[in-house]
């Protein structure tokens, strides 16, 4: 702190090296990460970058004694279900403690049970248990919207909602407070709490996957687990991404894992049927049949 | 006691130096944080170097990865209590040790009366000496 309040006298024309401080940071590394495991999502990614030069430009006016406060970064993530709003808020972390605005870097993920108590006296202490346990990370606030009811009004989510927003302001230094939600449903929250609105500076929208990125994620996610498609196989899951997304409860990425699952299920019984002569890419490779199989294609 | 200035209080760590400053507590935290011991915020006004019954102040905090929550908690313990002795212990749960590995004092009164010695006398002319803390001399809560 009494650093900051030394008198500035460095010249304006003190040259600015934001490619070492850049390069120091390691920062590129968690973002090519970001960029290599996140398929699609184009928008959060730019947001992502745009967030990480203010941090990092931020740290640079801070060496030269021009910073005034530190920015306000909590954040709200919208999306529909299986959008990679958990994974991103992962790696926000990752990222936010490269650039050692939170101090340990951790994720905190709670929903509105671990935060509102059930009788008089009980919520305070749970949520601010669950804050102390998020300083030095980020708290990630899942189905934020439940918090608030308003249909019943004598619900103790309100009083959870009076201490974050107390918190956000106050520690802002020791946490960074993530909500996320359906695009819908957290619009109304945020129009009956119009403090916690405020207070959040960046509104993250994560866009639904089109076909081509879903099959481009389920092959990373078969690739993880030392599985592939074969190439009628793969031919056979774009039709089922088509066929499924038109059905109801599509959970985007959620759904395509959910379907792999059940895959690799008809893969092991398939190969038990036919024992004879298995060899070790048959572990591997995922065929036609196996997803032909599914509900989906009758 | 007699021998420190002062009339303060020594018990725990660190009881001989001057008060520690937040920043410092904050270290010191950090330290018992990194070997995985929890936390609490103890506060007493019955001052005696060998008093080891203080009141909780909330829970102990378990799963705590950042100092930060914890001096949230000092201070609110001395807004709380002011003038009352206020002591950080950090709980070892390891099997075979199961004890505070830390304990230090953040907080004390602005006055500290200090110590009387008391004897007693007991049998065959022998005397029986014992340390008396004038602030216990009046009803808890009204002591500083």
């Amino acid at each position: 702190m009494s650093e900051q309040n030394e008198p500035i006298n460095l010249p304006d024309d003190t040259p600015v090296d934001l490619q070492t401080e850049f390069d120091n940071s390691h920062i590129q590394e968690v973002l090519d990460k970001l960029d290599k495991e996140l398929i699609g999502l184009k928008p959060v990614k730019t947001r992502i970058h745009e967030i990480a030069a203010l941090l990092l430009v931020e740290r640079m006016r801070k060496k030269m004694h021009l910073s005034a406060e530190t920015p306000t970064l909590h954040m709200c993530f919208t999306g529909n279900p299986g959008t990679g709003k958990t994974t991103v808020a992962l790696r926000m972390a990752e990222i936010l403690h490269k650039l050692e605005y939170v101090r340990e870097g951790h994720l905190v993920s709670v929903t509105r049970d671990d935060l509102v108590g059930q009788y008089i006296g009980h919520t305070a202490p749970k949520t601010k248990e669950v804050i102390k346990k998020a300083m030095g990370g980020v708290l990630f606030i899942d189905e934020a919207y439940y918090l608030y009811k308003p249909e019943n009004e004598r619900d103790y989510g309100a009083e959870s909602i009076e201490i974050l927003l107390q918190v956000m302001e106050n520690n802002r230094d020791d946490l960074v407070v993530i909500l996320a939600g359906y695009k819908d449903k957290m619009d109304k929250f945020f129009q009956s709490n119009p403090g916690m609105r405020s207070r959040i500076a960046h509104h993250i929208d994560f866009p639904d996957y089109s076909p081509d990125e879903l099959l481009a994620i389920s092959k990373l996610m078969l690739a993880q687990q030392n599985y592939r498609f074969s190439a009628a196989a793969e031919k056979a899951f774009a039709d089922y991404i088509k066929l499924r997304m038109q059905q109801p409860h599509f959970a985007n990425a959620r759904s395509i894992r959910n379907a792999l699952d059940r895959s690799r299920l008809r893969q092991a019984n398939r190969l038990f049927k036919n024992q004879q002569g298995l060899k070790k890419i048959d572990l591997i490779t995922l065929e036609a049949e196996d997803i032909l199989a599914s509900r989906v294609f009758k | 006691m007699m021998t420190n200035h002062g009339n303060r209080i020594t018990q725990g760590q660190f009881s001989f130096l001057p008060d520690l400053t937040d920043e410092q507590i904050t270290a010191q935290i950090k330290y018992a944080l990194k070997n995985g011991w929890a936390v609490n915020v103890e506060y007493t006004d019955d001052p005696h170097p060998r008093n080891t019954y203080w009141e909780m102040f909330g829970m102990p905090m378990f799963d705590l990865k950042d100092p930060a929550g914890i001096l949230m908690e000092v201070n609110n313990c001395r807004k709380t209590f002011p003038n009352h002795y206020i002591r950080v212990t950090a709980f070892d749960s390891t099997r075979g040790w199961e004890t505070p590995r830390m304990s230090f004092i953040v907080n004390r009164p602005k006055t500290e009366p200090g110590f009387g010695l008391v004897r007693q006398e007991g049998e065959g002319r022998t005397v029986h000496y014992t340390v008396h803390s004038y602030a216990t001399d009046k009803p808890e809560g009204e002591r500083y």
